[in-house]
């Protein structure tokens, strides 16, 4: 067990080391996000009342394009390097090795939003940095990386991946996206636990279904 | 072998269907409120079958060829995956044709119709993994491990939509809320049009099956002639 979790953590540091060396993937991606949200206001325009409505979509789309983006980016990265065929040739059972690159995918994630939020806040004048919108953020967050590295994986090795993997990830993902808008604006707009709590429940258990699930199938992502 | 089986469901799939267009055309009844277009509804349910029978299909199919790789299962897979997102195509084409002169919208975002949607784009995706990706053992395996979490994913699809429905309510339709009260002339008809579909889905897939393991055959055949 104990071994189990330093293999898990070795990939997460591998792929932390990567990314504060080459910086491919966070800063990227930030910018990208940080292009879309700017896009919908001008799309959307400024005034306060249509911003409060339209806030929790944009955040999201920008999360979720982002995300794609990134998740793109973690195995196109193992791939080109042939780092993929190495990974695969060390003694690490596959699903430690899901678990690490689920887990470098999540964080990677959160540190785009972790700037997003008050980046957004600012721009949108929207109260955003909150307790209760960071546990939705987290959860769904988890939820995007436990079914887009299984994705990437898959999509890495195809023609035409950077098209791919959105088209395979959204339908997938879309119960997510849902639960994650809705209880972004019940937060929004004040409500209280019991008005988004079933959003949170739909969101941990499809987390808890597809880390499960994709921890299983992870396997046969790999190899020849 | 597969001869008869292919001969057997041909032939059944042509008197079926010959019997449900005569009793959807000439036999039942035209219903009052809807007039004539609630006709649609005996292709429409029967079609909607199919799509959910081709997702099970491929589930199944996708397991057991994780578990055990054969080219067969891959090939099953496959087949229902192309008739599947044929029927879902005509499912949701033949549900707008109904809902726009009977609920004055082409669509609305019911969690059926909704789900539907989602589905098509599953087979979608599913197809165009298949064809990007490697040829040979590596692409079917991939095809197997979307099969999986496109099926799992289904009831959760489903669930969110009746919850997000439940946020923003609008009038409530769909064929489930008139099924309670059909004459039983129509629950006939019905009954018999789901079973000539499935029948049809049953003979498409066997076609499309063989075709693919002509295609994988005549593939090695090029490929063993042509290295010498």
């Amino acid at each position: 067990m104990k071994a189990y979790i330093r293999a898990v953590f070795a990939i997460l540091w591998k792929d932390f080391l990567l990314e504060i060396r080459a910086k491919e993937v966070v800063t990227p991606v930030l910018v990208f996000a940080l292009l879309v949200a700017i896009t919908f206001n001008f799309v959307f325009g400024t005034q306060p009342a249509l911003v409060a409505v339209v806030a929790s979509g944009t955040l999201w789309v920008s999360f979720t394009f982002a995300g794609v983006l990134g998740l793109g980016r973690a195995f196109a990265l193992e791939k080109e390097r042939g780092g993929l065929d190495g990974l695969t040739l060390t003694p690490v059972s596959r699903d430690a090795l899901y678990l690490g690159k689920l887990l470098s995918a999540f964080l990677f994630m959160l540190a785009v939003e972790v700037v997003m939020l008050p980046v957004i806040s600012i721009l949108f004048d929207l109260p955003l940095v909150l307790p209760a919108l960071w546990l939705v953020v987290v959860l769904a967050t988890l939820g995007f990386a436990a079914v887009g590295t299984v994705f990437s994986a898959l999509a890495a090795s195809t023609r035409a991946r950077e098209v791919l993997l959105p088209v395979l990830f959204f339908p997938i993902v879309l119960p997510v996206i849902i639960a994650a808008v809705e209880s972004t604006s019940a937060i929004l707009r004040g409500d209280g636990w019991s008005q988004y709590a079933r959003w949170v429940g739909l969101t941990a258990a499809f987390d808890a279904v597809f880390i499960v699930v994709s921890a299983a199938l992870f396997q046969f992502t790999l190899g020849e | 072998m597969s001869l008869p089986i292919r001969t057997l469901l041909l032939v059944a799939t042509t008197a079926l269907m010959v019997i449900t267009l005569y009793l959807v055309y000439f036999w039942v009844p035209t219903e009052q409120v809807m007039g004539v277009v609630q006709r649609i509804f005996y292709f429409h349910v029967p079609l909607a079958t199919g799509a959910f029978l081709g997702y099970t299909i491929i589930f199944v199919a996708s397991i057991v060829y994780l578990v055990r790789p054969s080219a067969r299962w891959d090939a099953v897979a496959h087949a229902s995956a192309e008739v599947g997102l044929l029927f879902t195509t005509l499912m949701l084409l033949s549900g707008v044709l109904w809902s726009k002169p009977v609920w004055g919208i082409w669509w609305d975002w019911s969690p059926r119709l909704t789900t539907s949607l989602i589905l098509w784009f599953i087979y979608v995706g599913y197809l165009m993994l298949r064809a990007y990706a490697p040829r040979g053992s590596r692409g079917a395996r991939y095809a197997a491990v979307l099969g999986v979490i496109g099926f799992v994913d289904v009831p959760i699809i489903y669930l969110s939509t009746r919850l997000w429905r439940d946020v923003h309510p609008v009038q409530m339709v769909g064929p489930g809320a008139e099924v309670g009260a059909l004459d039983p002339s129509m629950e006939t008809t019905l009954l018999i049009a789901i079973v000539t579909f499935i029948v049809l889905f049953s003979y498409l897939v066997v076609e499309r099956y063989r075709l693919r393991r002509a295609e994988e055959e005549t593939e090695r055949m090029q490929l063993a002639y042509g290295q010498r």
